[in-house]
């Protein structure tokens, strides 16, 4: 049957218009091969646009469409979808990008016009050969998986617990909370942190649907959307779980009692080998670090294990295995969270050398009453109360030498604490805040920086060359733009704002989840304003910080977004994913094996026939489409269906050719 | 090697890594020359040597095929295979006589608008210094 | 010239740029010639007897039934008796990998007239040749003007000189195929015009090796090899076999004589390019198995065991190759 192919030209507003002359492309493509009619308009995505297209698939009995506009990763779904309204298959659509590369890149009109035309040539000879296809349809696995327990995991958990859907939550360490348990207060309410995520932990542990997987990682998935098999670790406590009722004896009884730097106090206080992360965890269990217990290290602890005597209800068993389990979900999403910068490699920050050069995590850890002081406020070197603490905001981050980006929280962590401070000390302590621009924007957050100004808290704009260590006194030399003088402040504690990067394993893990990272290496997600929850592997998503550095509020609101992005396909029972799958030839097919190792899924298998030759079977819910295999054919027998070998010709040709 | 030369250069880009860095390019509104054509697969393993040759014989001047990079390809490995097909076929070309520079395989991820434009630029001041290619006057 | 018998269908063959074996191909169909003898007429057959030019120059159009036409086209005289049996027949067949893809006179297209000459006539061991004397289209000797066809620089195959209406591959084309073709032009059977008179799949088909997986981690040379197992796939051991990417129909004889193919029974259909193809297919599967951690250097070394590409992948089929000759830039 002969190719009737509509054309439709989008203004987009001033985006092409204004660099295109679209009139001319249109008259252009009046005259390409197969075209029956060429139309413009200015937002062919817009309802009336729609109702344009669908018109004239009508009226001129078109059988292939070609849109000359912004990106197919923009609008390719949505012209599917009008195309397909308007009684044509949705798979006779070809889009010529001719705003993000074409539009948006060239300043000349001429030069701007010209090359959207020979992309519209391209486009129009790969529409010439398009086919009606089918796009199939896969079961969706009920049942999500949600990696990371931080309060992002919680809340996507939370979410879609509530729909009624199985969660798997899968945490590193051996308790859910994340970095919102090791904080003492959150801004701007001032809420006590714990007090607000501990009833949402406890949600998580006796709600029916969702299953806690602790001290567990992901080692593996397979799969695609609606369909993921996750590979999970559990890592061995080398603790009866059902047995341990949580009473700490064994971690007073230890050997190394008090002598582990503890993580969640950011090493400034310390635990046993036997441990519990902090009061409120959940599950509120104990964990043999084997990295520190000496049973472990040393293959003996003393005449005998000490923890061991002391538990009354004997769950210790150092004989305990990693295990391995296999889960099938429809959906995964990720929450991994962030990490801080470490300063110690900036060297005039003193960080690395000075106990009383410290993060702001760190402070918050000697702010809560659960950290390492009890709450009171004491120089690491010698526990004594600072007379004066000094914020520096901005360290690492807005930086071209090591983070370019805002961290997004350092001005309101430094503005709480600096207020938890006052309250704690009142006059006693100066407080110094030397900050680039205090970013107060979320509800309240200005109104909470104002009373901050309010109280006797000295605000010094700029960065600091160094922090010099006296060994009596730290001092910092400061460049106050506000009121153009040098000062020269002398303090006895320096709190640092470190820029908040991704997890040190970020890479690893992104490849892990077959998802990509942005340039700054955080995860990469679908679009920045529309799908920020979304990312291009279809069924998995993202919450939180692990997506870019956020507050509590914003990670809360994030989470609770991919939940709901992540429901909507847990609630079909089939999703319809792309038709791009490849497909034999059998009457070309020699059996020649070659596609059989190239394919990533495994999704190719050699079939003995009758009459004792082989022919290659293509598995269509395990072909993801990547062609792979159509360039491995050595007869031609393999053919992606979308992107076959002719198409794929006729828009070289139509490139290559002169104009 | 006339002023008025102008590469015709064929690209075939990758949907997940180095399409998407190109349309970044455009997002962020980067500048860079209007030589290039894009053809978009889903991924640059699916990119034949026949394609690459057919290009050259059709009238191309350049060939570029970006995908993602080693260790980030959506598909697991589709690039490696790419990587591999185009150091043999720079091989043939050699035998040929014609300049395996012609044909240009880059990783350029879907964040790295700026890279694409460098690219690019880069690859068509190089064609524009060997010249364009004589292919399609040959006698068939 | 013998009298015309009007049931009997009408037979030429002509050699072009070629080196006989197709002309021996044909007698090889054994006692099967003497039924073409009984129920053929030959009109011109070169090799066999004696025909000129200029008999069939004074045919009709059309008056050869089919002509069977083998051996690629590199001079003057191949064409244009090309074009000439083109007008005489009505149906033309490419008989032979020469005619069909350039076969291995197609090779010389790394190369042109002038260097041919110089090596041919001038350069080499063994000739002498002080005042460079080369073959002239046109030499006025007393007696009058010589000539000699005109040497192009491009081996073409036929179908690039004349339309061509069948095409029965291999070098030379199997005797079974042969057979087939001749049968199917006495029973007034042949297949749409255009058609390649073959199987469609490719040798893999009819070879009895066993082919699994193809994970290539090495590649060797025939005689590099201490024992080649007769039963597996000779790209699984590393030998590389163009079976997969070349039409079938031969039965894969080569394969029984632990020999790799090397392509002559031409492209596969919809096969683009057949040396092209075979390249994407090996180059996907040799070094497969280590590909994320095998270091730049690893696969450029692995990949350098490929010696001589155009010879390998394109022994057959150079002509008729996308990129067809070598050029300078």
């Amino acid at each position: 049957m002969a190719k009737r192919i509509g054309v439709f030209i989008c203004h987009c507003g001033e985006n092409i218009a204004s660099k295109v002359d679209v009139e001319q492309l249109r008259k252009y493509a009046e005259n390409l091969d197969n075209v029956v009619v060429s139309k413009t308009h200015k937002y062919i995505c817009s309802e009336g646009g729609a109702n344009e297209i669908k018109e004239t698939i009508k009226k001129y009995k078109l059988n292939g469409l070609v849109t000359a506009s912004c990106s197919p990763r923009m609008h390719e779904h949505t012209f599917r979808k009008i195309v397909k309204d308007g009684g044509l298959n949705p798979f006779n659509l070809e889009i010529a990008n001719i705003r993000e590369q074409c539009s948006w890149i060239h300043d000349d009109r001429k030069i701007a016009t010209t090359k959207a035309k020979k992309i519209l040539r391209g486009a129009v000879a790969k529409a010439g050969l398009l086919e009606s296809l089918v796009a199939p349809k896969v079961k969706v696995k009920p049942g999500a998986m949600v990696i990371g327990g931080g309060i992002a995991g919680i809340q996507s958990a939370l979410d879609l617990a509530e729909k009624g859907h199985k969660v798997y939550l899968v945490e590193k360490s051996p308790t859910i909370g994340g970095r919102m348990a090791q904080l003492d207060k959150t801004f701007p309410t001032l809420d006590c942190s714990g007090c607000i995520l501990t009833p949402k932990m406890k949600e998580v542990s006796s709600n029916p649907n969702i299953t806690l997987l602790t001290y567990s990682e992901v080692t593996n998935i397979e799969g695609s959307i609606g369909n993921y098999n996750v590979n999970v670790k559990k890592k061995a406590r080398y603790v009866d779980l059902k047995a341990c009722k949580g009473c700490g004896d064994c971690a007073v009884a230890c050997r190394l009692h008090d002598r582990i730097d503890c993580e969640f106090d950011m090493g400034l206080g310390k635990r046993s080998a036997i441990y519990v992360p902090f009061a409120q965890a959940i599950p509120p269990k104990y964990t043999i670090d084997k990295d520190t217990c000496l049973m472990f290290t040393k293959g003996k602890c003393g005449t005998g294990p000490l923890c061991v005597e002391a538990c009354p209800e004997n769950c210790i068993d150092f004989k305990q295995k990693d295990t391995e389990v296999n889960i099938e979900v429809g959906v995964i999403i990720v929450a991994t969270g962030y990490d801080v910068l470490d300063p110690s490699a900036m060297n005039e920050y003193s960080y690395a050398n000075c106990k009383d050069v410290i993060t702001t995590l760190e402070m918050e850890r000697l702010i809560s009453s659960a950290g390492p002081t009890d709450g009171k406020i004491l120089k690491p070197s010698n526990g004594e109360e600072p007379k004066s603490v000094t914020f520096l905001l901005c360290v690492g981050s807005r930086d071209e030498t090591e983070c370019s980006w805002c961290c997004r929280i350092g001005c309101m962590s430094a503005l709480k604490q600096a207020y938890l401070l006052k309250e704690k000390l009142g006059d006693k302590v100066e407080i110094n805040i030397c900050y680039t621009d205090i970013r107060s924007f979320g509800k309240g957050y200005e109104e909470f920086y104002r009373k901050i100004r309010g109280m006797n808290i000295n605000f010094f704009r700029g960065r600091p060359s160094e922090v010099k260590d006296n060994k009596e006194n730290l001092k910092i030399d400061i460049f106050d733009t506000t009121t153009n003088k040098l000062f020269e402040i002398t303090t006895d504690l320096v709190v640092l704002t470190p820029a908040i990067v991704p997890r040190d394993d970020a890479d690893v893990f992104s490849r892990l989840v077959r998802i990509s990272q942005s340039a700054d290496g955080f995860l990469l997600e679908a679009h920045p304003k529309l799908r920020p929850m979304d990312t291009f592997t279809s069924g998995i998503f993202i919450a939180g910080s692990c997506q870019g550095p956020k507050d509590v509020q914003d990670s809360v609101a994030h989470a609770s977004g991919a939940a709901s992005r992540a429901a909507n396909i847990l609630s079909k029972e089939e999703y319809e994913t792309e038709p791009f799958i490849s497909i034999v030839n059998e009457d070309l097919c020699s059996g020649c094996a070659t596609c059989i190792s190239v394919c990533p899924y495994d999704a190719i298998t050699l079939e003995k026939q009758k009459d004792d030759t082989s022919i290659a079977k293509v598995d269509e819910t395990l072909c993801m489409g990547c062609g792979a295999c159509v360039v491995a054919c050595p007869s031609g027998a393999m053919q992606q269906q979308g992107f076959k070998d002719k198409q794929i010709l006729a828009m070289i040709d139509a490139y290559a050719k002169e104009d | 090697m006339t002023d008025s030369y102008e590469p015709n250069i064929i690209a075939f880009l990758c949907n997940w890594c180095s399409y998407a860095g190109s349309d970044l390019a455009g997002t962020s509104r980067i500048k860079y020359p209007p030589n290039v054509r894009s053809i978009r697969v889903m991924c640059s393993g699916r990119v034949d040597t026949s394609f690459i040759l057919r290009a050259l014989k059709k009238g191309a001047d350049g060939v570029l095929i970006a995908g993602c990079h080693p260790g980030d390809c959506h598909y697991q490995s589709g690039n490696y295979k790419t990587n591999r097909r185009i150091i043999l076929l720079k091989k043939l070309l050699d035998q040929l006589g014609i300049d395996e520079k012609r044909v240009r395989f880059d990783y350029i991820s879907a964040s790295e608008g700026q890279k694409f434009a460098d690219v690019v630029t880069e690859f068509v001041n190089e064609l524009k210094e060997i010249g364009p290619c004589t292919l399609k006057e040959v006698e068939q | 010239m013998s009298k015309e018998k009007k049931d009997k269908p009408k037979f030429a063959f002509y050699w072009a740029a070629s080196c006989g074996g197709c002309e021996i191909a044909v007698l090889d169909i054994d006692e099967k010639i003497l039924d073409v003898a009984n129920n053929a007429e030959i009109l011109f057959w070169p090799v066999a007897m004696d025909f000129k030019y200029k008999d069939v120059e004074a045919m009709k159009d059309n008056y050869i039934d089919v002509c069977f036409f083998n051996g690629a086209i590199r001079t003057s005289e191949q064409e244009y008796l090309a074009k000439l049996l083109r007008k005489k027949s009505k149906a033309l067949v490419a008989f032979g990998s020469c005619a069909i893809n350039g076969g291995i006179p197609g090779l010389a297209n790394v190369s042109n007239k002038k260097e041919i000459f110089e090596t041919a006539y001038i350069d080499n061991p063994s000739t002498e040749n002080p005042d460079k004397i080369v073959p002239k289209t046109n030499s006025k000797v007393k007696e009058g003007s010589l000539t000699l066809p005109e040497f192009y620089d491009t081996v073409k195959s036929l179908d690039q000189t004349v339309k061509v209406d069948y095409y029965l591959p291999g070098c030379p084309p199997p005797t079974k195929l042969i057979i087939n073709a001749i049968t199917a032009i006495f029973e007034n059977k042949l297949p749409e015009n255009g058609s390649v008179l073959a199987p469609l799949k490719s040798v893999c088909d009819e070879c009895a090796r066993e082919k699994t997986e193809k994970k290539i981690t090495d590649i060797k040379r025939v005689y590099e090899m201490e024992n080649i197992d007769p039963k597996i796939c000779l790209l699984e051991q590393g030998i590389i076999c163009l079976g997969p990417a070349t039409r079938g129909g031969c039965g894969a004889l080569c394969l029984d004589a632990n020999m790799p193919c090397t392509g002559c029974g031409g492209p596969t259909p919809n096969s683009l390019d057949q040396g092209a193809k075979m390249i994407s297919a090996l180059a996907s599967v040799i070094g497969i198995e280590h590909e994320e951690e095998m270091s730049e250097q690893e696969i450029n070394d692995l990949i350098d065991k490929i010696i001589d590409p155009i010879g390998t992948f394109y022994k057959y089929g150079l002509p008729t190759a996308i990129i067809n000759r070598r050029v300078k830039k």
